[in-house]
């Protein structure tokens, strides 16, 4: 069976796409902040009849990557299947955006998803299949309004996705982008029921994003069955930019 | 390491890694004209000498290199 690792994959999205692929994959659950999280989708997986095992992982120091890929190596062998999850925002207008937060969020957002890719890629090579996708986000290509710095480093992670996609096509490694609309998780509990409302009425399907509908497609996109389908950016979004 | 040591592991990584017949690995054998390796396919070599022998090497110094000769004598001078 092929492994698959998702990063920040113990709450929200990334806990229902590591859900999704249990059922055709080992998973593995990167968490940074949330162990407790992280082994409780983790047990899921397996009372579901999976194989899965929590790591920790901070893709913002390379040695945590390092130290992670190698626990995998040992486990299962190596990541044939990378989702790029892990994610912060550090909200505010440009005029008041602190350089240290700008910072931040690139480094954990995108530079984050590059150290995995390239950690993860040399296995993929050697095996001549690997699947990757990158969690961007509709504001990458919209932008939004306090955040500059997460819209560009989702933005970012179009161009990481298209130029690994060009390189590594070749070896049936496939690179694809999903970007989530609005998206019921921790990251948008803040907005009340009158924002939400507001969004709704800008969706065609009228209701607000579960973590589900975007774990679908990305369970998909780590198929055999999607090999055709590379350098993509696929809006999961309600309509919203439709 | 002697150079024909270093030239049979090289030749041995070529059949591993790239699948090629060990008949055509010889040190005048042309990378990408005899061989048929493409630039992803140097660069797969390159990270499984670097595994194999233990160094590091860097993209300047493969400028030079076109036949497989070239490169068991950078590995040579790198040991």
């Amino acid at each position: 069976m092929k492994t698959a690792l998702v990063t920040g994959g113990s709450r929200g999205i990334g806990k229902a796409i590591a859900l999704q692929l249990g059922k055709s994959f080992n998973v593995v659950v990167g968490y940074s902040s949330s162990k407790d999280s992280g082994d409780k989708v983790v047990a899921e997986i397996i009372n579901s009849g999976g194989t899965a095992s929590p790591v920790e992982i901070d893709v913002t120091n390379i040695e945590s990557i390092e130290n992670a890929f190698t626990t995998i190596e040992k486990e299962y062998g190596g990541v044939d299947v990378l989702v790029n999850n892990a994610g912060i925002t550090k909200d505010n207008i440009l005029p008041r955006l602190k350089e240290d937060d700008w910072n931040d969020v690139i480094d954990t957002n995108l530079s984050g998803s590059y150290r995995t890719s390239q950690r993860a890629i040399k296995h993929m090579m050697k095996s001549k299949w690997g699947r990757i996708v990158y969690i961007s986000s509709i504001v990458g290509m919209m932008g939004n309004q306090g955040q500059a710095n997460y819209a560009a480093s989702k933005a970012g992670l179009i161009g990481l996705s298209k130029s690994i996609a060009k390189e590594m096509g070749s070896r049936n490694i496939t690179s694809n982008v999903i970007a989530p609309g609005y998206i019921e998780t921790d990251m948008t509990a803040f907005l009340t029921d009158e924002q939400k409302d507001n969004i709704i009425e800008q969706l065609s399907i009228k209701r607000i994003g579960k973590p589900e509908d975007i774990a679908n497609i990305v369970s998909f996109l780590c198929t055999d069955e999607s090999e055709y389908i590379t350098g993509q950016v696929i809006s999961v979004d309600g309509g919203i930019t439709s | 390491m002697e150079v024909n040591e270093v030239f049979e592991k090289v030749k041995n990584l070529f059949v591993e890694e790239l699948g090629l017949d060990a008949d055509k690995v010889t040190m005048d054998a042309k990378l990408e004209e005899d061989l048929e390796i493409d630039s992803l396919g140097i660069v797969e070599v390159v990270m499984a000498f670097e595994d194999e022998f233990g160094i590091e090497i860097d993209d300047e110094e493969l400028t030079d290199v076109a036949t497989v000769g070239q490169a068991v004598n950078l590995l040579h001078s790198k040991l």
